[in-house]
């Protein structure tokens, strides 16, 4: 075990507490970079959506897991971000001006809902998010003369600085990528100064923070403007990714799956975006893989318990028709968050912290180390 | 004119006189105790004053400014610090980061600053640390500094709480029930750390408090009430000698 003796008030401030800290991360920027020159092409694509989803993920932890306001209209966001590089390119506005307008336009949305947002608290939070996405999908598909309404908008190849970066190339991917770590270095500034501080006092006890000086209201609509901005810049990369978006990209689903992507990695730690993101991107190859050998896999172990070929059949079929229901994978969605929430409300990186620990320790792990910590509770006193 | 002044104070819910026509005033430099049976109002005072209720009438002064109409967060960028009844610590966060939130009034950093952690970010960073680590240090709370709040005992949080009113280095301290819920050693460390705000910080200390050996060690002046009305105002044998007090506390 290490133990960290702290001689500097630096020693507190610092990003990495340990020189291990900066081999660990040393080597996995390392393993990234080299990351598109070893990786098949489907798995860089699945790369490039994992660091999408994860600076969005980033974004919901500020507003959800440090601030405590829940959110269920991050796709909203994301869809204007998308949406004014799809508009703005279509007068030849270079890359870098219209990236930074669809971030700054995203967060002055986002401020113009947190007001609104300031009185509500919980449940009824979330239905006013939930509210907002749906105006915006509403607004994406009747303003035909900006939006081109359900049909949707092409976008043209990312050009930067005048060379053609199309979305499948290396660049683009890094392009990804420096968006994610600057994300992420500048959450982990924010969270290490006053203003981070502000955002956690905020999710623990509204009356204590205001009883410091802390201007309650400012910060939550600062809160609600980075989280909405940050996801405009994603919904950049986003619509380059895809190339192509229209309205119904942009629904309750998308939101639902950003919430998991915090609630399964973790809504403690800037790592639980980052692994979640891994996780749902990685979810959907795998569901497809299910959906597609799932009924030859369970009428081969029918056949082997002695179905004959025709009830062997017709299993496979049922099977398959089963796997191919509508909705059958927001159901799957579902039971996954209500286990996590159940069996493991620290998520994905709370496990890994729980894993190390055990080895740390070895052989004095006892399984109530945790037992305190839950996911924050606000207090319910004085609100 | 006096440091802080309250003058015919009410808070009213409906027809529940919860503060009636309270006037007080505290000296720089004193240690004013309020008393009174459960329900008397001396919670609702602090709340008043700390704006979490706002006052049915009368008018609140400190230094000789009128604060009735500040909001919340301006009350503790005027130096009104305060602690709660019932811990109001923020659960999930460390020691260090608690009394961090207390050090907030006196940041002057912008968002954007910090968003790069500019050398001043740092800076800045490194002189609140350092006061947070002379109130670790007064307070004896060296062992928990980065131990999550939601793990510690209630004594230490007692004690965390005065902690990070104290890193906002305030002028006037609001101590609601320091001593309640502590065993007799902790409420002795308590009263000495009471004794030295005022003694060694020159911090005024307006204190709500039911363990009357800690009012009579500490206090200057003493308020009891009851029903939200003053009974009597004095040194705290005269208070506790006054015969509606012994009314309100014996029955009559």
């Amino acid at each position: 075990m290490r133990f960290l003796f702290k001689t500097d008030y630096e020693d507190d401030i610092r990003l990495f507490p340990h020189s291990g800290y900066v081999v660990t991360y040393g080597v996995l920027l390392a393993l990234l970079l080299i990351a598109p020159y070893v990786l098949s092409s489907y798995l860089m694509s699945q790369l490039v959506f994992v660091c999408i989803y994860a600076t969005v993920g980033v974004a919901l932890l500020i507003l959800t897991g440090f601030t405590g306001q829940a959110s269920l209209g991050h796709a909203a966001f994301l869809a204007i971000g998308a949406y004014t590089a799809a508009y703005l390119q279509k007068y030849n506005v270079p890359f870098p001006v219209y990236f930074l307008a669809a971030g700054a336009l995203t967060g002055i949305v986002g401020a113009l809902v947190g007001f609104p947002a300031l009185r509500l608290t919980g449940i009824y939070l979330v239905i006013a998010t939930i509210s907002m996405a749906l105006i915006v999908e509403e607004i994406l598909a009747r303003w035909e003369s900006v939006t081109n309404g359900n049909e949707g908008m092409r976008i043209k190849t990312l050009s930067l600085l005048g060379v053609t970066v199309p979305r499948d190339s290396p660049t683009f991917y890094f392009l990804c990528l420096a968006v994610l770590v600057l994300t992420i270095v500048g959450t982990l500034n924010l969270l290490r100064s006053p203003t981070g501080r502000a955002f956690v006092a905020i999710r623990d006890s509204e009356t204590a923070a205001r009883s410091m000086g802390i201007n309650v209201a400012l910060y939550k609509v600062k809160s609600f403007a980075i989280s909405a901005a940050i996801t405009g810049f994603a919904g950049v990369l986003f619509a380059h990714k895809l190339s192509f978006i229209s309205p119904e990209m942009f629904t309750l689903q998308l939101s639902i799956e950003f919430i998991i992507v915090i609630l399964i990695g973790g809504t403690f730690s800037l790592h639980g975006a980052v692994l979640g993101a891994i996780f749902i991107v990685m979810i959907d190859p795998f569901l497809t893989y299910l959906k597609d050998d799932m009924p030859g896999i369970i009428a081969g172990i029918a056949a082997t318990f002695g179905a004959g070929p025709a009830t062997a059949g017709n299993i496979q079929s049922k099977v398959a028709a089963f796997a191919s229901l509508n909705g059958l994978k927001g159901a799957i969605y579902g039971i996954i968050i209500v286990l996590f929430v159940l069996f493991e409300p620290l998520g994905l990186y709370g496990r890994w912290l729980k894993i190390k620990l055990f080895f740390q320790l070895f052989p004095l792990y006892k399984r109530a180390t945790f037992k305190r910590q839950k996911i924050y509770v606000k207090s319910e006193r004085n609100r | 004119m006096s440091y802080f002044r309250a003058e015919n104070l009410s808070l009213h819910f409906g027809g529940l006189k919860a503060v009636d026509a309270v006037s007080f005033a505290v000296e720089k430099g004193e240690i004013l105790s309020i008393i009174g049976p459960n329900g008397a109002g001396k919670s609702s005072i602090f709340n008043l004053i700390s704006r979490i209720y706002r006052p049915t009438s009368g008018r609140i002064f400190f230094e000789d400014q009128d604060i009735t109409d500040e909001p919340p967060y301006d009350i503790a960028k005027l130096g009104i610090a305060r602690t709660f009844q019932n811990i109001e610590l923020f659960e999930n966060a460390t020691v260090l980061s608690n009394l961090l939130v207390g050090r907030h009034r006196h940041s002057t950093t912008r968002l954007w600053q910090e968003l790069l952690f500019l050398p001043s970010v740092r800076a800045n960073e490194k002189v609140h640390r350092r006061r947070v680590e002379q109130v670790i240090e007064l307070l004896d709370l060296e062992p928990y500094r980065d131990k999550l709040i939601s793990g510690l005992p209630y004594g230490v949080r007692k004690v965390i709480e005065l902690a990070r009113a104290l890193c906002s280095e305030p002028k006037l301290i609001l101590l609601d029930e320091p001593s309640s819920g502590l065993n007799v050693e902790e409420t002795d460390d308590m009263s000495f750390w009471i004794r030295d705000l005022k003694n060694e910080l020159g911090i005024t200390v307006l204190m709500v408090e039911h363990d009357m050996s800690l009012v009579n060690r500490v206090s200057d002046r003493v308020i009891a009430l009851n029903y939200g009305r003053v009974l009597a105002m004095g040194s705290p044998a005269e208070v506790q000698q006054h015969p509606d007090v012994v009314a309100a506390y014996l029955g009559a």
